[in-house]
């Protein structure tokens, strides 16, 4: 496969073609915040924190749905992008209801880690407090609609890593919503096998294993990888 | 025509309040009300919940008894389980809760109640607080911060935070005591224990200049309230509850708590955003019952410990009967540090608190859970419904605080009859009706399920809302 040469941050990169931004900037030890990303299923540039500037493209383009084209000149760090992915993260805490003192996730939450890490003391807009329900209709696992962003890692790992199909996105704009079958309680779900993938890939407090107190839910992320690297490259090696 | 005097906000206590003094024509004071003027709402917005993200959620109602309400709220959860919890974690939450009355106690005792009777009612306002007590004994203060540290370290050896610590769970606790904990603690005793005998020596030196004190402020028959074990001990998380009346009989004895209902009505009033709870077989006002430090020694019949019970011995013989007088409530709290204290000594040779195994699992078993547990200031109730899923339909909470407002107006009442006469009131004359407050060491956060410095603004209000005299301080 032919290789493609290009600049990130001022530092020239080769990736291989068809690569994503994302890819290269990770291969080449550049960091770019995501958070809907997560490895072992395909991007869908959900969540926009990965957006980078791209030269001669008036538009914010997401690097890990953008691919690697030869002569790139990419910045993943600007003023410009650091107002636009607080204002993502804002109005992701303004949209739901995300209270990190009580929640299972404190301290090992995604959503959580990316607002430290983007310097948000606080929110500019106005809460919206919507009414979201939990359902513990299952009797292994728990959803609390109030602490998703909406990211659909757990639709994908179910899809694509399980092949159950259980978890969906039904619902438009802010009223969507992660529905298992359709939309029936999670306990009703036919086809959940109870594997936990997409518990284990919620980036959040929205998945989690029932009675899971104060900052107890800790995923591991490396059983996804480990079963998709297993299934395509028929190694089975941990990722750590 | 009466007027009204209005203390507001009262100053050092846990929270927002303020007290309304009514005046004749001739100036004698006719009645005294106790406001909460918060308002939290606990109880609707935990509705729909998991259950087991209450012990998370309740505790962050306060900052200085987190540790009450995070444990009442395990324990309720594990009614909803219907386990029994192993036998390690019910130990390691006692040792959590002995620390909790340690901090709690020490803070009532040393930071806000002391500078008044140490100090002085009259001396001069800008020194009557930990500043002015630091400044006039540098080394009693700095024990006294020193003592609720002691009992705040314990909770952060458990629990990884002094301050609303993710650890006890319904079915157990999360961690257990570790070998570097035990030690630390152990180290802390001698320094625990006198720092205790300096408060002790204190207080019998303020009880022969506070006679006058003893008898007014909140010196009332009432009835008591507290949980106590089996054999009459006292106790504090875990046992049954008992009430006793002013004579000391005991009038209701080893009622589960989930019995509560049965025998305590909560009345609403207008004037506060605090329910008062009253002894429903008596009813409304008449079952005015105390909770707390002076009721758990009115109630039990010994400590379980040597040198608290040598001390239950001598604050026994203070009342015929029950001990009545509210002022009371600081020796009281004495007691039971040096009772906790002794507690902890015993647990640090227990070697079951290193157990690995703390925590029951279970599903739902029953749709309602009642936990209770004695809080430093009275017996705190969490009474939990739930669907089978264990999502809370119900929620309701009984706080210790709550249970004393009825004694608290009284307490005003007479301290204020006895004090203010006609229209000119002395800022200290009013210190003297907030100390009657203080006595109960309430914890408004808790009570209205907030926290703050608070500025004193008194008014006098005459016939027709006209203000009289007024008197700001802050």
């Amino acid at each position: 496969m032919a290789a493609k040469t290009l600049t990130i941050d001022g530092k020239q990169i080769s990736a291989e073609e068809g690569a994503t931004v994302l890819q290269a900037a990770t291969e080449a030890g550049i960091v770019i915040p995501t958070l809907c990303h997560l490895e072992g299923v395909y991007d869908v540039g959900a969540c926009r924190l990965c957006i980078v500037e791209v030269t001669g493209t008036p538009k914010l383009l997401p690097a890990c749905t953008t691919k690697v084209a030869e002569g790139m000149e990419i910045k993943t760090d600007s003023e410009r992008l650091r107002k636009y992915r607080r204002m993502i993260l804002e109005l992701l805490f303004a949209e739901r209801n995300h209270v990190c003192a009580v929640c299972v996730s404190n301290g090992h939450c995604e959503l959580q880690t990316l607002a430290y890490s983007q310097g948000l003391d606080h929110v500019r807009y106005e809460y919206t407090f919507p009414k979201w329900k939990v359902d513990t209709t299952h009797n292994l696992f728990g959803m609390d609609h109030n602490r998703c962003v909406l990211c659909s890692r757990c639709v994908r790992v179910c899809w694509h890593i399980e092949g159950a199909g259980t978890k969906n996105v039904s619902g438009r704009g802010g009223k969507s919503q992660i529905i298992t079958d359709l939309n029936q309680p999670w306990g009703e779900a036919e086809s959940c096998t109870s594997c936990g993938k997409c518990v284990q890939s919620c980036p959040t407090g929205a998945l989690f294993h029932k009675g899971s107190t104060v900052g107890e839910m800790e995923r591991d992320r490396g059983k996804l990888e480990f079963i998709v690297t297993a299934r395509e490259k028929k190694q089975w090696i941990a990722t750590d | 025509m009466s007027k009204r005097i209005i203390i507001d906000p009262v100053t050092r206590i846990e929270g927002h309040a303020k007290i309304s003094i009514f005046v004749d024509d001739a100036g004698n004071v006719t009645d005294a009300e106790f406001h909460v003027v918060e308002f939290r709402g606990f109880e609707k917005f935990c509705e729909g919940r998991p259950f087991g993200e209450m012990p998370g959620i309740t505790q962050r109602i306060c900052g200085i008894c987190p540790v009450s309400h995070t444990l009442a709220s395990a324990k309720a959860g594990d009614a909803l389980m219907a386990v029994n919890i192993p036998p390690a974690a019910d130990k390691l939450r006692r040792l959590m809760n002995l620390g909790q009355i340690i901090q709690s106690h020490a803070l009532s005792f040393f930071h806000l109640s002391a500078p008044d009777f140490l100090l002085g009612w009259d001396s001069p306002l800008a020194q009557r607080n930990v500043f002015g007590l630091i400044a006039a004994n540098k080394e009693l203060a700095r024990a006294g911060i020193r003592l609720r540290q002691f009992g705040q370290e314990i909770i952060e050896i458990l629990g990884d935070k002094k301050i609303h610590p993710a650890w006890a769970v319904p079915g157990g606790v999360r961690s257990a005591l570790s070998k570097e904990g035990r030690e630390k603690i152990r180290a802390w005793l001698p320094e625990a224990y006198a720092t205790t005998q300096v408060a002790f020596d204190l207080w019998q030196k303020t009880m022969e200049t506070h006679q006058r004190e003893i008898q007014i402020f909140g010196n009332f028959q009432s009835l008591f309230m507290s949980l106590v074990a089996p054999d009459g001990t006292w106790e504090h998380h875990g046992g049954k509850l008992r009430f006793t009346d002013s004579s000391g009989s005991i009038i209701a004895d080893q009622i589960e708590v989930s019995r509560y209902a049965e025998f305590i009505g909560e009345s609403v009033q207008n004037s506060s955003y605090l329910k008062s709870p009253y002894y429903l077989p008596l009813g409304f006002p008449e079952g005015i019952y105390r909770v707390g430090p002076l009721a758990r020694l009115n109630v039990c019949e010994q400590m379980g410990v040597p040198k608290a019970d040598a001390e239950l011995k001598k604050f026994k013989k203070l009342g015929r009967g029950a001990v009545t007088s509210s002022f009371l409530y600081h020796y009281a709290r004495l007691i039971e540090i040096l009772a906790s204290i002794e507690y902890v000594e015993r647990y640090m040779d227990d070697p079951e608190l290193s157990s690995e195994y703390l925590r029951a699992d279970a599903g739902i078993n029953s749709l309602r859970g009642v936990g209770a547990s004695e809080a430093p200031r009275g017996t705190l109730f969490h009474d939990y419904t739930v669907d089978r899923n264990g999502l809370l339909k119900k929620v309701n909470l009984i706080v210790a605080t709550g249970q004393n407002n009825l004694a608290m107006n009284q307490t005003v009442a007479q301290i204020a009859r006895h004090y203010i006469k006609g229209k000119d009131i002395p800022e200290p004359l009013l210190n003297r009706v907030e100390h009657g407050i203080r006595c109960y060491d309430p914890c408004l956060s808790c009570s209205t399920h907030a926290v703050g410095q608070m500025p004193l603004h008194v008014q006098l209000i005459g016939p027709g809302g006209a203000v009289l005299n007024e008197a700001k301080r802050g």
